[in-house]
């Protein structure tokens, strides 16, 4: 190990067994360590950490708090749909489930900053306080007090207190327009593949030897690695996978020290795990029970997205495929697919410019509702009577998220409405009326 | 009311109790407007009593049609749940990121019947799974709080206040020293369930663990249903699912996702970095069309209910279910309202229920009812058949019109009786052919069968020049499946035709021996030969013809001989028992005809309503000064209709002055002025204000609404002029 945690403040030992936890975040932990400083030092008021999801970030935090025992609580932001829940999680943290009785009920900032401060001078602690925001990311979406009161929380209530971010995104991104205190920015960057290996090696699987699992982790990281970097997936993948890769050792046909044929046997297995399961195409159950039958069977598994068929009711399709051609065609071109004597229509001479490009590289555009069933009377063979059902599907689409409403003002009068479905489907769905809507396109013209 | 006070003020006048009004119940509604509430009431109860058991028969069938895939889920949610210990000792399970386990249910987009699946789920999970069983509707979570908050309540059974909203409703309870109700968040919910296992498992060894089946799991999951996934905010789920995912270790949680459209909603909602904390499991509920086709096949087509439809109201709601919403519940609400449409405006439905019951109350019939019989279409088609003598007494004799009724009742459920098997052998024999001339399902040919001679129609003549070309293994299959269809019929004709049936399968098994002797005898003769020397396109044309001719009467084979016979014997079955019902004497009693009520009712047209009120007043209001010629409408019409035929004589926007010009000007030629008067057409402030009144009218109902493109306009909102 190059690099040795070292610190004043704290026992051989105790570093000892964290840097055995830590592996390949020595650097990272011991930044922190020296940011921290001794147990009873006023440690600076607000320190920001911020990488990649499975990064490390919460485990080398809570490794050290644990490890070293310092007073500390860990609250995920996620999880507080409300601050005052978030208030009342740290203080039950530090101060125990009777001290939150003080608290009152839809607390804001100020409730929670008279409280902190009253039970500090109640429980004084010469250690440092550590309050761990998880995910704080979230906090830009609560209150616009919370996070410049977290920053200052130190001067604010008086205490030898330190509140360490947690976050996915760049401190950048969080900074108030008001200004606020500047933290200490900590970045924990992604592993490379040296150490995800030396990490994955570590979970081995106890009725094999490591070089197994090793040399296992190594086929599996030559697969994923280019997809996938996240540990906490590739830990899941591997665990799925090892069972497969052990075969031909139960069988007793392969050696543990032919590596060759082991990945072989595992290699096409890993190639199709990539396209289902880690899609989460196919769920692990089922991945699982797929590879204990056999080859023949399997390939039968269909993913999610191959149930993409949609029964709909008969106007319910043309409304669809009205919303469709609305979104789709520019306005002025509906004279001339829906009208029966519209004249010539020269594509080079009629376009403007902005219309050159394909629409459907653009997106859909809003239509008003008029527009809408224009097209459908259009559209549809038969007369339809104007009956309240045929207006009730246009809203149950919009539950369906098959056309999505745009616009909130004027929605009684003149709704606008935007069609969500891909080309494909939508072809699908026309196939089976055998209504040709390619002709009725102005991009496939 | 009056006071015997000479002073002027208020009085209270506390109501008198006796006067107080009574609550009408339904069946009052049903009587009411009825001049014999007897009959009325009979009537009532009979409808009652039949829409209980169609009600009860279309539970059970949707019970048995969800059966397979509630089966298998929950046969999923076990295993789940037994899993959850097992986890912790295997070196896989430890390895494996925990995901929440999560059962796609693609349910189809008739989302009024999911009510009743997801019903039916959580009663199976509580009586058989667990007893922490919660469902959540999008609407009721519009934000993640709310979500928890129902969340938690419903699993706990407790009032779980959030923070902010609650204040102002409990005050009282709001006392920070008060703090029974729980938190809301999943940490609370784990404490609870810990106490409530340690609970339940110091309960059950004592106690025979009936109420919940027969293994008791240690750890009963907590599954939570997402009764419309489409419609939740994505925001929501996926913060959602990132809380549940933390607390998957010490809480056994599991989601149903209740899907309307198609599994890649899932895709489409949850970014990989949430979807990849679920276990997703795909079910799939049986298609919309295959459950309308079996609650018809129990309810339509049965001789067990005496309640019918004729062709167009069945062709009403199948039209409604296949155009406009695939909700097989709205058929059956459809099916009720024709139900009690039927009792309530056909005085003689009394009849129209079980054999003995009809009997007699057609015995009790008094000279009313008989006349109104006398009244009734195919009776007076059926007085017309008669010989003279009859004839009299039929028109005369009461007792007598009493006797034929009770006849004319049993032959009806004779009719009925030998109608539905065969049709089901027709459909059965023609549902195979190519192109399917007489419809893919048994409903269309059912509708053809009531409306017309089905064996006059060109289809059915297709069908059965189809059927005169199968070959033999598929004949003998056709007709042994018509064989099995008419065995539970219990009618004597049917069991007849079954002897005939079944007499002509063994004959084309026994052909089998035969044929190779047969065949041997027959001569080899091919005309082609002959072909090759005619030239002349007038002579070939002679010998093909010819040759037709002798083919036709050439001796056919044992087995088209067979084949023929045994599908005239199909054909004649046909023609004796699929005769329309209106055909039927006192088919009246029985089917309910009136498609034009049944539409109105369920597929409202409330713009079509709205503009026939405004632009023909005289339709709703019965006024007779209303009364005009079509088209134009009367200067004496209320305010708002004159409003809007001004309006409909405009563009897209509308100057509101020459619009109140107009407008006064009709109004005063309504008040009879003299035009020539100076102040004929003026605007007075009157005038203005009912304008003003009209225009604000029009923009509620919508026609109109007010624009900021031009100052003094309004823009109209529909298209289309006068």
């Amino acid at each position: 190990m190059p690099l040795q945690l070292q610190h004043e403040g704290y026992s051989e030992e105790k570093l000892g067994l964290l840097a055995e936890k830590i592996t390949c975040r020595e650097t990272q932990a011991s930044t922190l360590l020296a940011l921290l400083g001794e147990p009873d030092h006023y440690t600076y008021p607000s320190i920001f950490i911020y990488g990649h999801h499975a990064s490390g970030k919460s485990h080398v935090t809570e490794c050290i708090m644990k490890e070293l025992e310092l007073p500390h609580v860990t609250v995920s932001c996620v999880e507080c749909v409300s601050a005052g829940l978030l208030f009342e999680q740290v203080v039950m943290g530090l101060y125990g489930s009777e001290a939150t009785a003080l608290l009152p009920r839809s607390s804001s900032i100020l409730d929670f900053v008279r409280v902190y401060k009253q039970l500090s001078s109640q429980e004084p602690s010469y250690q440092t306080r550590y309050i761990i925001l998880d995910r704080a990311q979230l906090l830009r979406d609560m209150e616009a007090n919370l996070l410049p009161g977290f920053l200052r929380l130190q001067e604010l209530v008086d205490d030898n207190v330190t509140v360490i971010f947690l976050s996915e995104i760049v401190w950048d991104k969080f900074r108030p327009s008001t200004g606020c205190f500047e933290p200490v920015v900590l970045h924990f960057p992604d592993y490379n593949k040296g150490e995800l290996h030396q990490i994955l090696t570590l979970d081995s699987h106890p009725s094999y030897s490591p070089e197994l699992y090793s040399s296992f982790i190594n086929i599996m990281l030559g697969v994923f690695y280019s997809v996938c970097r996240d540990l906490r997936e590739l830990r899941h993948l591997a665990a799925l996978n090892f069972s497969k890769f052990c075969e031909p050792l139960e069988r007793g046909e392969v050696k543990e020290t032919d590596t060759h044929k082991l990945w072989k046997n595992i290699e096409p297995h890993l190639k199709k795990a990539m396209q289902t399961v880690y899609l989460r195409e196919v769920s692990s159950v089922q991945w699982e029970e797929q590879q204990q039958k056999e080859e023949k069977e399997a390939g039968a598994l269909k993913g999610l997205s191959a149930y993409a068929h949609v029964e709909l009711p008969y106007y319910s399709k043309f409304l669809l495929i009205a919303a469709y051609l609305a979104s789709y065609n520019p306005a002025r071109t509906d004279r001339r697919f829906f009208l029966k004597h519209h004249g010539k229509l020269k594509k080079t001479n009629f376009m403007k410019k902005h219309e050159k490009t394909s629409n459907h590289l653009l997106g859909p555009k809003p239509f008003p509702l008029d527009r809408l069933l224009a097209i459908f009377y259009s559209v549809v063979d038969n007369r339809v009577a104007p009956t309240a059902s045929v207006f009730s599907q246009i809203s149950s689409l919009v539950t369906l998220q098959l056309l999505t409403q745009v616009g909130h003002d004027d929605q009684l009068d003149a709704p606008k409405y935007k069609c969500a479905v891909s080309l494909d489907f939508i072809q699908a769905i026309a196939r089976t009326l055998s209504f040709d809507i390619v002709r009725y396109l102005y991009d496939f013209l | 009311m009056a006071t015997s006070s000479v002073s002027k003020g208020c009085f209270v006048f506390k109501p008198s109790s006796k006067k107080r009004k009574r609550v009408p119940r339904v069946e009052d509604y049903f009587t009411e407007g009825n001049d014999d509430a007897k009959s009325a009431k009979l009537r009532f109860n009979i409808c009652q009593e039949l829409w209980e058991k169609i009600k009860s028969d279309t539970e059970t069938l949707q019970e048995e049609l969800n059966k397979k895939t509630l089966d298998s889920l929950l046969e999923l949610i076990r295993k789940c749940a037994s899993g959850f210990q097992l986890k912790a000792n295997d070196w896989a399970g430890l390895m494996r990121a925990s995901e929440i386990p999560t059962a796609a249910l693609v349910l189809g987009v008739n989302v009024p019947d999911h009510d009743v699946t997801f019903q039916g789920l959580s009663e199976l999970l509580q009586q058989s799974v667990t007893p922490f069983v919660v469902s959540v509707q999008a609407k009721e979570c519009t934000a993640l709080k709310h979500l928890m908050q129902k969340v938690l309540e419903r699993i706990m059974g407790v009032d779980v206040p959030l923070n902010e909203e609650d204040e102002g409703q409990s005050g009282s309870c709001s006392v920070p020293g008060n703090r029974k109700r729980a938190r809301c968040s999943l940490s609370s919910l784990c404490e609870w369930y810990q106490m409530a296992v340690k609970k339940f498992a110091a309960r059950s060894p004592g106690k025979k663990c009936s109420s919940l089946g027969k293994d008791v799991l240690p750890y009963p999951p907590v599954v939570i249903i997402f009764k419309d996934l489409e419609a939740f905010s994505p925001r929501v789920l996926q913060d959602f699912i990132l809380i549940c995912s933390r607390y998957i270790q010490q809480l056994p949680l599991m989601f149903i996702f209740g899907i309307a459209t198609s599994p890649s909603t899932i895709q489409h909602m949850l970014p990989h970095s949430v979807s990849s904390l679920l276990c997703i499991e795909l079910f799939q509920s049986l298609s919309c069309t295959q459950h309308l086709a079996t609650v018809i096949d129990q309810l339509v087509l049965t001789p067990k209910f005496p309640f019918k439809l004729t062709g167009k109201v069945l062709q009403v709601l199948v039209s409604i279910f296949l155009y406009h919403d695939f909700s097989v519940r709205n058929f059956i609400k459809g099916l009720q309202l024709a139900l009690v449409e039927h009792f309530h405006s056909q005085p003689l439905s009394v009849l129209c229920c079980c054999k003995k019951e009809a009997v007699d109350h057609a015995q009790q019939f008094i000279h009313q009812d008989v006349e109104r019989v006398r009244q009734l279409p195919s009776f007076m088609r059926y007085v017309e058949n008669q010989d003279a003598e009859e004839q009299v007494k039929l028109l005369t004799n009461d007792d007598h019109v009493k006797e034929v009724c009770q006849k004319l009742i049993k032959n009806l459920r004779k009719y009925h009786k030998n109608y539905h098997p065969v049709l089901r052998c027709l459909h059965s024999l023609t549902s195979s052919l190519p192109k399917y001339p007489l419809g893919k399902q048994v409903r269309e040919l059912h509708i053809s069968c009531l409306e017309k001679n089905i064996w006059e129609t060109e289809e059915y003549n297709t069908a059965m020049q189809l059927l005169r070309m199968l070959a033999k293994d598929e004949l003998v299959a056709a007709l042994q499946n018509c064989a099995d269809l008419l065995r539970p019929a219990k009618s004597e004709k049917m069991k007849e035709a079954l002897q005939q049936l079944e007499d002509y399968i063994t004959k084309f098994d026994k052909l089998d021996q035969l044929s190779s002797e047969d065949l041997m005898e027959e001569e080899v003769t091919s005309p082609g030969k002959d072909l090759q020397k005619k030239t002349d396109l007038f002579q070939l044309q002679k010998t093909l013809l010819e040759m037709r001719e002798s083919r036709r009467s050439k001796k056919m084979t044992p087995f088209e001989v067979l084949r023929n016979q045994v599908l005239d014997i199909v054909d004649q079955l046909v023609r004796t028992y699929l005769i329309p019902p209106e055909t039927q004497p006192m088919n009246e009693v029985c089917y309910y005809s009136s498609s034009g009520v049944l539409r109105r009712h369920l597929n409202a047209t409330p713009r079509t309503s709205i503009q026939t009120a405004l632009s023909h007043p005289y339709y709703y209001l019965q006024h007779e000064g209303l009364q005009t010629d079509t088209g134009s409408i009367s200067n004496t019409a209320p305010d708002i209709c004159v409003v809007y035929k001004l309006h409909l004589e405009c563009g897209r926007l509308i100057n509101l002055f020459d619009w109140l010009e107009a407008y006064c000007t009709v109004v005063s030629a309504a008040e009879g002025k003299d035009p020539d008067s100076p102040d004929y057409g003026k605007v007075d402030e009157l005038k203005h204000a009912r304008f003003i009144q009209a225009v604000s009218e029009l923009e509620f109902v919508g026609f109109v609404k007010s624009t900021k493109q031009k100052t003094d306009h309004v823009a109209r909102l529909t298209w289309g002029g006068c």
